[in-house]
């Protein structure tokens, strides 16, 4: 079994998972700045992120993250 | 009849004081991490034997204890066994019912040992199953810059491991260096002279020196 903290098995984000793509929509762009504003450790983030990439709710541009269409219907 | 059988093993460098740690992603209790993941932040990197054992427990109960003064330092604590994530979790969750002690950290399980055999952390003369108590001491660039093993036999020092770091952020900072039992407020040493013009220099700095080669000085 893999632990997923953002994302659970059924392709929905979890609660930090939620929090992250608020971070993102309140306009924190990096791994650092949702760090800051969701205060979850930077490593959790940044594993995050990535299976929020994965999962298509957020796209990367070089070091930079935003919400995608698909992740935007998910944070008021 | 005697059978004759080779064991075949894979001989793999163990990385050393001053290398770059090793970068691997693996299952966690935080979910999948990637060493690179800790970028930016220090990082000690243990193994321990097996869950649900009697000394691993009372080292998972002291590094959480030591977790508060870990992250004043910007250090996070990431520990490993050859274990699955279920078995991690079930003894989680017995530390905190029968301790009362939260695990705050991930805890990888390295079923097929990639991780532990990257950075030698099973030593067959101890056991060929086990990972025996390895310290990685990861700098915010992901290089090395400490390596302790412990025995199976022998809980590990958490005095010590803070101690190491403080040391290690003191050195970087102020370009010194750290005595025998040094602790912080303690006088560091200064990096010998590599020259005759800076040893006689040294002499006016107003050090404490015991002879040209050893001073130390308050920061």
């Amino acid at each position: 079994m893999i632990a997923v903290p953002c994302v659970s098995p059924d392709g929905k984000p979890t609660k930090s998972g939620i929090a992250t793509l608020s971070a993102l929509k309140s306009g924190a762009s990096t791994a650092k700045a949702v760090s800051d504003v969701t205060g979850q450790p930077l490593f959790k983030v940044r594993s995050g992120l990535r299976e929020l990439v994965n999962a298509g709710f957020v796209k990367q541009v070089d070091d930079k993250y935003q919400l995608t269409t698909e992740g935007s219907k998910l944070v008021p | 009849m005697v059978i004759l059988m080779e064991e075949k093993t894979d001989e793999i460098r163990l990385p050393l004081i001053g290398e770059k740690a090793p970068d691997f992603e693996a299952p966690t209790t935080q979910g999948t991490l990637r060493l690179s993941d800790f970028k930016g932040t220090w990082l000690v990197l243990f193994s321990h034997p097996a869950d649900f054992t009697p000394v691993c427990t009372t080292e998972f109960i002291a590094f959480s204890e030591i977790y508060d003064e870990l992250k004043k330092r910007n250090t996070e604590l990431l520990g490993l066994s050859v274990d699955s994530v279920s078995s991690h979790i079930a003894w989680i969750r017995n530390v905190k019912e029968k301790m009362g002690v939260t695990i705050p950290f991930p805890i990888i399980a390295d079923l097929n040992k990639e991780v532990s055999q990257k950075f030698g952390m099973i030593h067959p003369a101890q056991s060929k199953t086990e990972t025996v108590r390895c310290v990685f001491i990861i700098d915010p660039e992901s290089k090395i810059r400490t390596i302790l093993y412990y025995p199976l036999t022998t809980g590990r020092n958490m005095k010590e491991i803070l101690r190491i770091i403080d040391a290690l952020q003191t050195t970087d900072k102020h370009k010194v260096a750290t005595p025998a039992n040094w602790k912080p407020g303690d006088p560091v040493v200064v990096p010998p002279p590599g020259t005759t013009e800076q040893a006689e220099e040294r002499t006016k700095e107003g050090y404490d020196c015991k002879d040209w080669y050893l001073c130390f000085k308050k920061l």
